[in-house]
């Protein structure tokens, strides 16, 4: 959890050093979008304490469902512009399916279950971004646990 | 017990936290004694399909049990990544 901008290139360079004997690492950044250039900057509000504490949970069960040598999430809260980095997760595993479905869970569990919430402030008007069913769904997804 | 507002929770209800005394059972009965309280709670809280809560910093519904619980948060489904 950071206030500050990170850069994914020292991150993503720094987590792959640490993971001796893995073969793959994937890296997923977000970035704040602006569709059609009327998005002034976005407010990241965040649960200080229940936040380190869900992302936690989210990894050690990654971490449970595969087997990966290691993970890492970076996530900012307050003020950000568009196409500012809003977040990270890099994972490692010996085999790349194992990093790419673990960076997915993480991605879909910290959507829509860790303590974020966005505001958009557009053309001067503020609003709060509504949950998508999607992403909801994209959990269902995840419900059976990998044999 | 400490009760904590997030979001447009915490917009309409014009606090982010508070101290209440409660003998509220569950999370639906403490609910019901907020929104008794005046009408941003009862606003903020006429449509609970759209809030979510964490008890104790864990997500939960809003059946669970408040013996013992030192903290709970309203807000609306979260937004991250």
């Amino acid at each position: 959890m950071q206030e500050a901008p990170f850069d994914l290139g020292l991150e993503a360079n720094g987590f792959a050093a640490r993971q001796a004997g893995m073969g793959a690492v994937v890296t997923f950044t977000g970035i704040v979008r602006d569709l059609d250039g009327s998005l002034d900057r976005m407010h990241i509000e965040h649960y200080p304490g229940m936040t380190e504490k869900a992302l936690r949970g989210i990894a050690e069960e990654a971490h449970r469902r595969w087997d990966l040598g290691g993970s890492l999430i970076i996530h900012r809260h307050g003020n950000l512009s568009p196409d500012d980095m809003i977040m990270m997760v890099a994972t490692a595993a010996r085999h790349r399916k194992d990093a790419f479905d673990a960076a997915m869970f993480l991605m879909d569990y910290l959507k829509s279950r860790a303590p974020f919430w966005k505001k958009e402030m557009v053309s001067g008007d503020a609003s709060w971004v509504a949950a998508r069913g999607e992403d909801e769904d994209a959990l269902k997804a995840w419900e059976t646990p990998e044999t | 017990m400490d009760i904590f507002y997030f979001a447009w929770v915490r917009e309409r209800i014009g606090l982010p936290r508070e101290t209440v005394q409660t003998d509220a059972a569950t999370v639906r009965d403490l609910i019901v004694e907020l929104r008794a309280r005046e009408a941003r709670y009862d606003m903020a809280f006429a449509d609970t399909t759209a809030l979510r809560v964490a008890v104790d910093q864990e997500l939960a519904d809003f059946d669970a049990p408040l013996a013992g619980v030192r903290e709970v948060a309203f807000f609306p489904p979260m937004t991250g990544g």
